[in-house]
């Protein structure tokens, strides 16, 4: 069932609002959307603080890790007194004190094969802010059997990429992407992370998510961003769909 | 001529972000990476690692075909987080 705005929410979220092409039935639209949040590193804490204060209605968070000492240098929901907890409930704690009516679930697993499935019937969305290689297709797969968007970030080093995938016919696929590369899998633990960058691709990731819950502005399906941080860069590239993909292809 | 662009750290390990080149012909993208190899170590990062690729802003695998005026990109994947 659709919930509307209360008065006190139309006050607090007065300023997206305010927006014409925005308004309150956009907002309405975010509130009652669910995202699944793959990933609570620094890609997941930058993109679930902005949803959650944005207003989104629920989010479920899924990350097997603990936080340590070396995530904190950007991984900005966590704190000094979370090192050891679950990356989730540090998560969780700080989002809700961000935004108290956000309903926050969190998985303490990765999402795989184990994964209950029955958990995506509420699920409006996927935001993938995973950090390797297997998750991200597995991610893939999920998103085109359950007929699920995926928004897809990744950061390295000084740069970060991002694409979105809405399946269907003209969509694009994450194996569509991957299959123009091999099986290098760098990570940020191997070749190392400077902080704003995993900040800005989340963020991006946010603001993607929020487009394409809402339809609000042109979303980034087809299209992959690059951004280059050591130069202040953006490129954008069209990405096809391609007609053999054996992803995509077999499953629409 | 072809327009070569490199970007992100593909651009720093190779010193370069963007050089033309005379179209001589070549057939594929694979072809023009194959060429550029010849250039000095650095380069040969572009048949070594992982890279992507596009013509004229496309996505595309190295067997993409080429074009005389086309502008090739490389750039590596990221998929980290």
């Amino acid at each position: 069932m659709k919930t509307s705005l209360n008065t006190a929410q139309a006050m607090r979220f007065n300023r997206q609002i305010l927006m014409p092409d925005f308004d309150i039935d956009r907002q309405e639209l975010l509130l009652n959307s669910h995202a699944l949040m793959v990933g609570v590193g620094g890609l997941g804490c930058a993109a679930a603080q902005y949803l959650a204060a944005a207003g989104i209605g629920q989010l479920t968070l899924a990350d097997d890790d603990n936080v340590e000492m070396t995530n904190l240098q950007r991984q900005i929901l966590h704190r000094e007194c979370d090192v050891g907890t679950a990356k989730v409930a540090s998560a969780k704690q700080a989002l809700h004190e961000l935004n108290s009516e956000c309903q926050v679930h969190t998985l303490l697993s990765r999402v795989d094969d184990n994964t209950d499935k029955t958990l995506l019937a509420d699920i409006d969305i996927i935001v993938d802010c995973s950090d390797n290689l297997a998750t991200r297709r597995f991610l893939n797969n999920l998103s085109l059997t359950y007929s699920l968007p995926l928004v897809c970030g990744a950061a390295i080093r000084s740069e970060g990429q991002l694409t979105s995938f809405i399946p269907g016919a003209d969509s694009p696929c994450y194996a569509c992407l991957c299959s123009l590369f091999g099986e290098q899998q760098l990570s940020c633990v191997e070749s190392g992370i400077l902080s704003p960058i995993v900040g800005i691709i989340g963020t991006m990731q946010a603001l993607e998510t929020i487009k394409i819950l809402t339809d609000f502005g042109d979303n980034l399906v087809g299209k992959l961003l690059v951004f280059d941080g050591k130069r202040g860069d953006w490129q954008r590239f069209l990405l096809p769909k391609r007609p053999d993909c054996q992803t995509c292809g077999n499953k629409l | 001529m072809i327009q070569i662009k490199l970007f992100a750290s593909l651009r720093e390990s190779i010193g370069t972000s963007s050089l033309n080149l005379e179209y001589a012909g070549e057939n594929t993208v694979a072809d023009v990476a194959h060429e550029l190899v010849e250039r000095g170590a650095n380069w040969r990062l572009l048949e070594e690692r992982d890279v992507l690729c596009a013509v004229n802003q496309t996505l595309c695998g190295k067997d993409a075909k080429i074009n005389d005026g086309d502008e090739i990109a490389f750039f590596p994947p990221v998929t980290g987080g």
